[in-house]
């Protein structure tokens, strides 16, 4: 039991270390990995900053740009599902799944490699943040929990893409079926705006929405608002995706052939 | 005491749905053998090398690799096989020699072994040169050579070599084929699917036939060639109304049945190749006074192979 553990850590690390040690070597990747939070920071906080008013909130960019980060975090798990999708299409899946490797050590090695680049990603987005105007008014340690509660719901949705990546027969498919879901997800949500806004039926779903959960509790801690159990909550939600996705990802994988 | 096959098959099915890939698959490949497995496309070839290698599970039957089964302990076979599959199942956005430290780590190599080992396989494979080049800048046929550098890295005991041609242009098709003979010569086991009769014959020692997921002859290049007669002819004649006369005068000459055209002009047969076979027929044809128009002996082709045991093409049941 400990060596299949040990292996797994291993594998997992062999798999991940393929991808890291790409990451230098494409500067285009690295370049866009960083204009894109930079983009969707400037146009929400330009074009919408000046006209919505939140109650409770005296500054819409305290408000907004949590729900920004929130965003990019979650839209960076799309990653992990084109990532396998090009393996399988390639043939490289078969050819792993004929070694004597563990079994979910691809995707565990694929997913934290993902989560690495979208640390980096992050980086950015933060820096960008505290130029034009944003304050963790919260404190340092409540700005890091709230930053681990977003990267670990952003891991736990990259799980639900491996399976989509090994669903799908393309890495277009892959790339269209892994992002449009994050659009409900991310605006039907309290990221941009406060769900109760929103006519009847729609507040149902927001309030409902494991991201608005996420997101608030990451909101009230960089703002040093009271957070309640959300962030418990927000805890549960990513370990129990991680859970069951986990599972059905490496079962997955574990049946998928190339062609 | 009979010694354990490399590879073996024995009553394998597998089923896709409503299709039967596998219909009672048999198969044993003693160590040491270069095995090919020739059929069309969709005959089973990349079915069965799947289930061997334990990528599908089969819904009957056993498949076992020196004597492990696939099933039971797909973790004990993988130690044992190497696969190239029908890609060139490589990581393009590493170099040469970082594909092959990835995947002999991933066999849990020693680090100082794999590197070893590495370099002896790039220089095998005459890639040293590009060894640490990215390998997305690589023609189709040194991506070829690398998956197979990749799939010795562990010197497996079965090497299994899914269209290992297929998409190569013919010289690189040519160095595929010497990479291959070298490595039946230095005693690797290989089971090789093809589509090509010439590639089968050139490289393996024994062929296994295989079509709608049943094996349908085994043998020798030569065997399966003695079977229509080692070589096809081909005649044309210029007039209809000449057909029974050229089929008397054909028929004596050939080792098989002679296969005559819906138009009654075109007449094909096996035959035993041979100074003076051409020059015979014509003077049979002349004889019965039937105008020639053109005469044939050539190699036989898959397609030939397949008319001879099935009584339909390789290529046209591809379209059915």
């Amino acid at each position: 039991m400990t060596r299949r553990v040990l292996w797994m850590l291993r594998d997992s690390w062999v798999e991940a270390e393929r991808h890291l040690r790409i990451i230098p070597r494409n500067i285009e990747l690295l370049i866009f990995a960083a204009i894109q939070p930079i983009m969707f920071l400037v146009l929400f906080v330009y074009v919408f900053g000046g006209s919505i008013v939140i109650p409770g909130f005296d500054d819409y960019d305290q408000f907004l740009m949590p729900g920004i980060f929130a965003q990019t975090l979650v839209f960076g798990s799309a990653f992990t599902g084109i990532g396998l999708a090009d393996d399988l299409q390639k043939g490289l899946v078969d050819r792993l799944r004929s070694l004597p490797m563990s079994r979910s050590a691809v995707i565990i090695g694929r997913t934290v490699s993902d989560l690495v680049r979208n640390l980096f990603t992050f980086a950015v987005m933060i820096a960008v943040a505290l130029a034009i105007g944003f304050r963790f008014t919260g404190g340092a340690w409540n700005a890091v929990v709230a930053t681990v509660l977003l990267v670990l719901f952003s891991y736990a949705l990259s799980w639900v893409q491996a399976i989509i990546g090994l669903s799908v027969t393309s890495v277009e498919a892959a790339n269209s079926a892994g992002f449009i879901w994050m659009f409900p997800l991310t605006f039907v949500s309290s990221a941009f705006v406060d769900p109760s806004t929103m006519p009847g039926w729609l507040r149902t779903v927001a309030d409902a929405n494991p991201f608005t959960l996420v997101t608030d509790a990451a909101r009230a801690l960089y703002n040093g608002n009271p957070v309640g159990n959300d962030a418990w909550w927000s805890l549960a939600w990513s370990v129990g995706l991680i859970a069951v996705f986990s599972a059905l990802a490496t079962r997955k994988f574990s049946r998928s052939t190339s062609g | 005491m009979p010694t354990t096959p490399a590879v073996e098959m024995r009553g394998v099915v597998k089923r896709f749905g409503e299709t039967l890939a596998l219909d009672g698959v048999n198969l044993s490949v003693p160590t040491g053998a270069v095995y090919g497995l020739l059929g069309p496309n969709g005959a089973g070839k990349t079915t069965s090398v799947r289930v061997l290698t334990t990528l599908l599970t089969p819904d009957a039957g056993e498949a076992r690799i020196d004597g492990i089964d696939v099933v039971a302990d797909p973790h004990a076979v993988r130690r044992r096989i190497g696969l190239t599959g029908q890609y060139a199942a490589v990581e393009e956005r590493l170099t040469a020699r970082e594909n092959l430290d990835y995947v002999g780590r991933l066999f849990h190599l020693p680090r100082s072994q794999v590197r070893q080992r590495a370099s002896d396989l790039l220089e095998r494979f005459d890639l040293a040169d590009a060894a640490d080049r990215v390998v997305k800048g690589f023609s189709g046929g040194m991506r070829r050579r690398l998956d197979i550098a990749m799939s010795l890295i562990a010197e497996p005991s079965v090497l299994f070599l899914d269209e290992p041609t297929t998409g190569l242009d013919p010289r690189s098709r040519l160095g595929m084929w010497d990479v291959i003979a070298e490595l039946a010569a230095d005693g690797t086991t290989v089971l090789l699917t093809t589509q090509y009769l010439e590639e089968a014959d050139r490289l393996a020692e024994q062929i296994v036939v295989i079509d709608h997921g049943r094996v349908i002859a085994e043998g020798t290049p030569e065997q399966l060639k003695a079977r229509i007669g080692g070589a096809l002819l081909s005649v044309r004649i210029a007039r209809p109304e000449n057909r029974d006369r050229a089929l008397g005068a054909l028929t004596p000459l050939c080792t098989g049945p002679v296969d005559v055209s819906p138009d009654d002009v075109a007449f094909s047969a096996p035959i035993i190749a041979g100074d003076g076979v051409v020059p015979g027929v014509i003077r049979a044809l002349d004889d019965v006074g039937v105008d020639v128009l053109d005469v044939e002996v050539r190699k036989p082709s898959l397609d030939d192979v397949f008319l001879a045991l099935t009584g339909h093409t390789a290529s046209s049941e591809e379209e059915s």
